[in-house]
């Protein structure tokens, strides 16, 4: 045990009275009237006041019913008290697997907001806009330093997005070749992104099992690799957080049939700097610009996916590309093989801002990146296995996923302790994933925490484990501290068929 | 590094009580032909010093709008932003944090994304809208294939060339591998979408009939013409809108038989960011949210009655049904989403409709300045706009840009840039204004254009 604070949760503090308090947190501003607030005020109209009443006829609308009426002091102080109901980053140990939730450097959000990059349109001349080309072009280099790619697009939106580009460039170099092919091999410890994303590309996907090690069955593979197989779609460390020993095998049977070979760089944050994906056999991959390189989850986005391509795929790039001439750079549109445009404009450019400056912060230490990510998940790892069960056992990169075999004897399970956990001021693990584990935790600290707190998490799990024995109600009844309890949230898919659920009912329905 | 809060005696002790000697035993899976004991080929580490210096020259190296009176738009417009609504953003509460899968930890996340949720629908008058897509281009091809999933079996889409370039591209980029045909349907000499062939479009074959409003020349579109072509087929309506505050002063799309309203809802607090992150939206009636794309928060109580909120209807998410999902989508545009919202709540009811008077009022006056004008200028279209319309150049639209620059002013943007193809209008120069566009900025502009005659 560390000595890292006391693990008793804290009550609750005893309010006045809990039904005002309730309505003065967790209220919607759509719940409170406040007919006549005002919150903006913009400068006298300059030029002659236009009546839309009279310009657009039938068409005029006279206002939005409904919208909120509140001063700028009413919406502060709501979004302040909203704040502080969030489990964060900056809270604790975040240890959500697979979603790598690392420290979000503050120079990162600086940089981002220089006018010249924030306040810039997309649509002024190239010639007023070389510097955010050239920032493109920087970030670029850099990731085809750390992947041995031949170039990289930035312009998808998110790593979903990133995959979908690069199942599309696949395909497109496929049906260049004269067959597009019909199948994309995903194996049943994927994440949910591959299979749905090869469906988008217009592929049926056969489902590989795992062997026994958690990892790719070379016998499986061939088995069901035949000339009609796209490509596979593989993890890499797996969503075990297992390196695939045979990768330089598994590169050479897909390729032996004519397919691709596509990385899922979600994980990259394990082999940053130690292992260039290209130099594994790897033709296309994308990056979390949100995982590995620091950029913020905001609650659930903005991310970035760019996606880096072996030479073979590089005509078949969204359009546009950054192409450097000198000193000038310029958006090259001319590419008659690309498969076009992901979205508008050029991606999410304020993200990729806030990567670069996360790549040059650690230069050519950024291999310290996978290396500490690593061992600190071996050392959770080595705290915890003696309380919690290891379906897989191989050796551990970046994210160990525990099960709750040994509690769920004792009739715990691992929503309980993922809910328990809360209690103990950390956020719980990514739950019932992968699929491949039954009762699955899957825990990733990344390289942000210290010694001290991979303790007091491991602390709280192991009296947790301890709890499942000896008073396990605290557990499944968890949690006792945070602002509300378990919803209810079959019946939230119940409410979800009334009307006004999802918004205020104003009108009846047009048809 | 700074980054990393172990001390190298730290790591010692962690490596110990792993049992492993060196770093390297931990990777000791990665076949050793690719495993890499170099240094990656970057600079060296550099301080916050040095990447202000750096990156601070980069940036200084762009034209931004603080700087420049700005008439460019063409899908992204520079409205005020909120001095608070930056700062509150930098809260890590909301800035370091993920999905809200542990609603109990979430709260704030959920609240604010049901709230969102409820401005777009207000605005665009649905039932439902999902907590936000990347941005416009993709929401409306999310639109068009969730339009498909609800009338089945059919295989056609038709689709107005008043829609932005861009998001007609995306379209093409997304279905190049469904068996779908895409109809485009061209526009008047008005600017609207010819109404006698959009009917003529639409068959029985037809699921999607789309069309923007205001469209990419700024034309106020008539949303009942499309939602009545669609329904006489069988075909759901779609409406775009990549301009919101024009929800203000111009119907909403569904109140005028639309069924799925997307878009962009940038306008809403958002800076231009070089193109993104921005915030797409999409929102339909009651009858089409199980198939829905992305995520979507709805009300639920705990135990002790207090009620909350929760992502609700998630079997339509790929991490439950994985290839059989609506979307692949995964990570969206939450903190984005979130400086929308805070920026409507503050804006509320009166900010919206004075926003919105404001834009229109400025973007008449620039017309009939021009219409006034001697030279080689004439607004294109006489169809009703918004805050953008479309200038005619009877010179060079190269050389209007470049006489404008001299004065410190981006003209606006020039149609051939979103759609070289397109010669008809290659003489066209797009130019919007904002609440943000002093009046002395306009008659800059119609000066510049007078130096013409």
């Amino acid at each position: 045990m560390s000595d890292h604070g006391t693990l008793t949760p804290t009550e609750p503090l005893v309010r006045a009275d809990a039904r005002l308090d309730q309505r003065r947190r967790f209220g919607s501003l759509f719940d409170a009237p406040r007919a006549g607030r005002v919150g903006v005020v913009l400068p006298p109209l300059d030029v002659p006041e236009a009546d839309p009443a009279a310009l657009y006829g039938k068409a005029h609308r006279p206002g939005v019913e409904g919208e909120v009426e509140a001063s700028e002091v009413d919406v502060v102080r709501h979004f302040t008290r909203l704040s502080q109901m969030n489990f964060s980053i900056d809270t604790a140990l975040y240890s959500l697997g697979s979603c790598t939730m690392k420290h979000n450097p503050r120079i990162n959000e600086e940089i981002a907001r220089l006018a010249g990059f924030n306040d810039a349109h997309p649509y002024a001349p190239v010639h007023l806009a070389q510097g955010n080309l050239e920032l493109m072009w920087r970030l670029e280099e850099a990731l085809k330093v750390l992947t041995g790619f031949a170039r990289v697009t930035l312009q998808p939106s998110a790593g979903a997005n990133g995959e979908l580009a690069g199942a599309l460039m696949i395909r497109a170099a496929h049906v260049k070749a004269g067959n597009a092919r019909k199948h994309v091999l995903v194996p049943d410890s994927a994440h949910g992104t591959n299979p749905a994303t090869a469906h988008f590309a217009g592929y049926s996907v056969v489902e590989l099992a795992s062997s026994r090690r958690g990892t790719l069955e070379l016998s499986e593979l061939e088995a069901k690799l035949t000339e009609d197989v796209a490509a596979l779609m593989v993890t890499v460390p797996n969503t075990l957080g297992v390196f695939e020993e045979h990768i330089l095998e598994v590169a050479k049977l897909v390729h032996a049939k004519g397919a691709y070979l596509y990385l899922d760089g979600a994980n990259f944050n394990a082999f940053v700097g130690k292992v260039r994906p290209a130099d594994m056999g790897v033709d296309v991959m994308h990056m979390n610009l949100h995982k590995t390189f620091s950029t913020p989850h905001g609650g659930g986005g903005p991310g970035a996916g760019p996606v880096g391509v072996g030479a073979s795929l590089v005509p078949f790039l969204p359009v546009p590309t950054v192409e450097r001439a000198g000193d000038a750079f310029r958006l090259d549109f001319d590419r008659p093989d690309s498969i076009g445009k992901m979205r508008a404009f050029y991606g999410n450019f304020g993200v990729l801002v806030r990567a670069l400056t996360y790549i040059l912060s650690y230069g050519h230490s950024i291999h310290e990146v996978a290396e500490n990510a690593v061992l600190n998940a071996n050392y959770l790892r080595k705290r915890l296995e003696p309380f919690y069960h290891l379906k897989y056992d191989a050796p551990s990169y970046h994210e160990i996923v525990f099960s709750d075999h040994r509690q769920a004897a004792m009739g715990v399970h691992n929503i309980d302790i993922a809910k328990r956990l809360m209690d103990f001021g950390f956020h719980p693990p990514t739950m019932s994933f992968p699929l491949i584990v039954p009762g699955a935790l899957m825990i990733e600290p990344t390289e942000s925490e210290g010694k001290d707190e991979l303790d007091a998490f491991a602390d709280a799990m192991i009296a947790i484990a301890k709890e499942c024995e000896t008073s396990p109600g605290i557990v499944t009844s968890a949690p006792h501290t945070t602002p509300i309890g378990r919803l209810d949230e079959a019946g939230a898919a119940r409410e979800a068929s009334r009307p006004g659920n999802f918004a205020p009912v104003l009108r009846a329905p047009v048809r | 590094m700074r980054y990393i809060p172990n001390s190298p005696a730290e790591r010692e002790a962690l490596l110990a009580a792993v049992g492993a000697a060196s770093i390297d035993d931990l990777f000791a899976t990665v076949p050793r032909a690719v495993y890499r004991t170099e240094p990656p080929g970057l600079p060296p580490p550099a301080s916050e010093i040095e990447v202000r210096r750096d990156l601070g020259r980069v940036a200084a190296k762009n034209a931004h709008l603080g700087e420049w009176t700005s008439f460019l738009g063409a899908g992204l417009y520079s409205h005020h932003a909120p001095a608070f609504v930056s700062q509150l953003l930098l809260r890590g509460e909301f800035l370091t944090s993920y999905t809200p899968y542990q609603p109990e930890v979430s709260q704030g996340t959920l609240t604010a994304i049901w709230e969102f949720q409820t401005h777009i629908a207000l605005l665009t008058g649905m039932d439902v809208a999902n907590a936000s897509m990347y941005e416009g281009a993709s929401a409306f091809v999310e639109a068009v294939l969730m339009a498909e999933r609800l009338t089945k079996k059919k295989t056609k889409v038709v689709v107005s060339a008043g829609l932005h370039p861009e998001y007609r591209q995306c379209l093409r980029t997304y279905l190049v591998n469904f068996p779908f045909t895409i109809v485009e349907v061209p526009l008047g000499k008005d600017g609207a979408t010819e109404a006698g062939a959009l009917a003529a479009a639409v068959d029985d074959d037809t699921f999607a009939v789309c069309v923007q409003s205001p469209n990419v020349f700024g034309v106020v579109e008539g949303w009942k013409a499309a939602a009545d072509a669609a329904h006489a087929h069988g075909a759901l309506a779609i409406g775009v809108v990549n301009e919101m505050f024009s929800l203000a002063v111009l119907e909403a799309p569904g109140a005028s038989g639309v069924d799925i309203a997307c878009g962009e809802a940038a306008s809403f607090g958002l800076a231009p960011s070089f193109g993104g992150p921005l915030v797409g939206f999409l929102a339909c009636r009651d009858a089409g949210k199980r198939q829905i794309p992305g995520r979507l928060a709805g009300r639920a109580t705990d135990a002790g009655g207090r009620s909350g909120f929760c992502l609700t209807l998630s079997t339509r998410e790929q991490h439950i049904r994985r290839e059989k999902a609506t979307s692949n989508i995964c990570t969206n545009q939450g903190l984005f989403a979130l400086a929308a919202t805070m920026t409507l709540s503050v804006l509320g009811k009166h900010g919206l409709r004075e926003t919105a008077v404001q834009c229109l009022s400025k973007a008449e006056y620039l017309k009939a300045g021009i219409r006034a004008l001697p030279g080689p200028f004439s607004v294109a279209f006489a169809g009703k706009t918004f805050n953008e319309f479309a200038l005619h150049c009877g010179v060079p639209v190269h050389e209007v840009l470049r006489r404008a620059e001299a004065k410190k002013i981006l003209a606006g943007v020039p149609y051939a840039r979103l759609e070289p193809a397109a010669s008809a209008y290659r003489d066209l120069l797009l130019v919007a204004v904002t609440e943000r566009t002093p009046r002395s900025g306009l008659d800059a502009l119609l000066d510049t254009l007078r130096s013409f005659s």
